[in-house]
């Protein structure tokens, strides 16, 4: 404290020199205000400069906006937009025209079509979001309403150095170790499959969910537990009648942005998931995510090429999806945060 | 806190619900201690397979037989330039933005447009900043550049300068978020007490909020540069390279040597994702699979220990200090 007071007695001092050139310090008032006027240019472009790195992230996005869409919309001057969902194709096994929906960028008839890219993204995001909200949950319930102090503050970091951990080592872990122990446990057909991502997908959104969960547990006013208590609840019918539901928009967003997190992961189902582009349903075939779609194909296409505009169009796509579910968890979490101002 | 609450409880629901109770809870006890469980196999794994991997040969050799031997040191060299060059550049860009949200931009619209902006940008999927990379720096910046400089294709071409740009876009919001937690945590009286005094706003947080909020914004610092250095996606197209025979070095005035930002450069991360996928042999570099592996992982996490140790520590001193 007393550190602080010294320091800014000294920028005044520093100030009224600069401003004022001969000013004393113990100059009038009406002085003082005029030297402070003059300082107020430096402050000016301090502010200034401020205001430009406070705005940048919003100019970040924007770029990254304009850049994919300029990109993407080249696609449409040379295919036809149906073709994103499949193309009537000579088959030569038939010997007749096929409506083919499928990726299949590199071929005399390229074939474009996005579902087989966005079925693949789904198969391994949405199991990958449902394990992780489930135990992300589960743990954040455990952290915040049953865990002491003490473990908490041994778990709170593990969970963070797991958060650490590069999506390329999980990738590269699923690929090595799991996938082949997941094949004998299961008997699958592909030793890489969409399961297999999903499991490493969990993995990394796992603490995005956990930390967000619980930040939104931790939240609720502490009367409402002791009110429920008094009542004569348990320790669990608190947390189920009152605690989670009064949280329920938070965690709700928690699991919106894990699920944002896991349809934009690249490395570990690049790795992991067979990069077969297929339309199943099926969770332990290998599927293409979008993601995989991009990292596997960018680096061998010719700029300005029709391929390269359609994988700026998928990566539009895909950012598109991430953004809206971004918006809807912000806009969640702001009336979270109004509501327990109130 | 359970003993003190289940005595009120009738003792005719006791046994019934205490049996629940224990199942309910001892589950999400597991379910917490699951990352636990996770980090400790996943590392064991590794540590494991690549610790008879890294040696001493193994971090300062070059890779040698088409990448079958040999060590990785182009890599660390790489992945410790890049990270540093992106530090430089995201660094200055975040204090500013954190500062200005926090002690200038006040409560309204702006600020939550800012907010949702710095949110949503720490939810872009890393692969997007690869396109954007590609897009932006490489294609526009780079190839304008070029243009204006009259200089060839010396910048619109991926280089490290282009891959540490779009790394350092990515980590932005990480800088942001842990700066602007550490200025929050400075007590509003500081700031009452220097602007009394008759300092102005920029003097205050010169010399008052900055020099308090040191460890929190190191901390950031250090989490961005984990983060970083563990990326592939956005690095895959802006600059990275299998193999290169020569460091990203190049003489100044002929005698100093200093990173080239205009050159290629190999990587860890990187290097992992390409000998697991694309070798060609894939059983003779499991070896330096694991070992490359090992080092990433092991840099990430003493930079990820450091920053929660760092934390812990300025956030008890801060504690102190509000406290007197």
């Amino acid at each position: 404290m007393s550190d602080g007071l010294d320091l800014s007695e000294k920028g005044e001092v520093r100030a009224s020199g600069r401003g004022g050139g001969s000013a004393p310090a113990a100059a009038g008032r009406m002085k003082d205000l005029l030297t402070r006027k003059e300082i107020h240019l430096s402050e000016r472009i301090i502010e200034a400069l401020l205001v430009f790195a406070g705005i940048s992230s919003i100019a970040i996005i924007f770029l990254i906006f304009v850049f994919l869409f300029k990109e993407a919309v080249l696609f449409f001057k040379t295919v036809n937009p149906l073709h994103l969902i499949g193309r009537w194709t000579y088959d030569a096994w038939d010997e007749k025209e096929v409506f083919k929906v499928m990726w299949q960028a590199v071929s005399n008839e390229p074939k474009y079509s996005l579902i087989p890219l966005i079925c693949g993204s789904f198969l391994v995001s949405f199991p990958a979001t449902v394990i992780a909200s489930v135990l992300g949950i589960g743990s954040a319930v455990y952290l915040s309403e049953i865990a002491s102090p003490k473990v908490r503050e041994t778990l709170k970091p593990a969970l963070e150095l797991l958060g650490g951990i590069p999506s390329v080592v999980i990738g590269f872990f699923m690929l090595a170790v799991a996938a082949s122990f997941i094949q004998d446990l299961f008997g699958t057909k592909f030793r890489l499959n969409a399961f297999i991502g999903a499991l490493g997908v969990a993995i990394c959104t796992f603490p995005i969910i956990v930390t967000l969960a619980e930040d939104a547990l931790r939240a609720v006013p502490k009367d409402l537990r002791e009110a429920s208590y008094a009542l004569g609840a348990t320790q669990w019918q608190t947390i189920i009648g009152v605690t989670v539901p009064t949280a329920i928009s938070g965690i709700s967003a928690a699991v919106i942005l894990g699920f944002g997190r896991a349809l934009g992961e690249t490395m570990i189902v690049v790795m992991a998931t067979g990069n077969a582009a297929l339309v199943t349903g099926n969770i332990f075939s290998s599927v293409r995510t979008m993601t995989a779609n991009i990292a596997a194909e960018l680096g061998s296409v010719a700029q300005g090429s029709e391929h390269y505009y359609a994988l700026f169009l998928v990566g539009a796509v895909l950012f598109t999806m991430t953004f809206i579910l971004n918006m809807i968890a912000e806009i969640i979490l702001n009336k979270m945060r109004r509501g327990l101002r109130m | 806190m359970t003993h003190a609450i289940s005595i009120p409880v009738p003792d005719l629901a006791v046994g019934h619900f205490n049996w629940k109770e224990a199942v309910c809870v001892g589950a999400t006890r597991f379910f917490a201690f699951l990352p636990l469980c996770i980090l400790v196999f996943v590392m064991s794994k590794i540590v494991q397979r690549g610790a008879g991997t890294v040696t001493w040969e193994f971090l300062t050799q070059i890779p040698a037989e088409g990448m079958t031997a040999g060590g990785i040191f182009p890599c660390i060299f790489g992945t410790i330039a890049i990270t540093l060059l992106m530090i430089l550049m995201a660094l200055p860009l975040g204090i500013g933005a954190a500062v200005y949200l926090v002690e200038y931009a006040g409560q309204g619209l702006g600020f939550r447009i800012i907010r949702a902006a710095v949110n949503n940008l720490a939810g872009v999927p890393s692969i997007i900043f690869g396109l954007f990379g590609v897009g932006f720096f490489i294609l526009f910046v780079g190839r304008n550049l070029d243009h204006v400089l009259q200089s060839g294709l010396l910048f619109g071409q991926p280089c490290m300068l282009w891959a540490a740009a779009t790394l350092a876009v990515l980590v932005l919001p990480v800088i942001i978020v842990s700066t602007e937690e550490a200025l929050n945590a400075v007590p509003q009286s500081h700031r009452a007490a220097s602007l009394a005094l008759g300092a102005t706003q920029w003097q205050t947080i010169w010399n008052v909020i900055i020099p308090q909020a040191k460890g929190g914004i190191l901390t950031g610092a250090i989490l961005a540069i984990s983060r970083g250095a563990g990326e592939t996606a956005p690095i895959l197209f802006t600059g990275c390279a299998y193999f290169l025979p020569r460091l990203p070095v190049v003489k100044l005035f002929g005698v100093l040597p200093v990173v080239n930002p205009l050159d290629q450069f190999m990587e860890l991360s990187y290097h992992i994702f390409i000998m697991a996928t694309q070798s060609i042999n894939a059983e003779a570099t499991e070896a330096i699979q694991y070992g490359t592996t090992l080092v990433l992982i092991g840099l990430t996490f003493l930079l990820n220990l450091t920053a929660i140790l760092f934390r812990i520590h300025f956030r008890k001193k801060l504690g102190q200090v509000s406290l007197q």
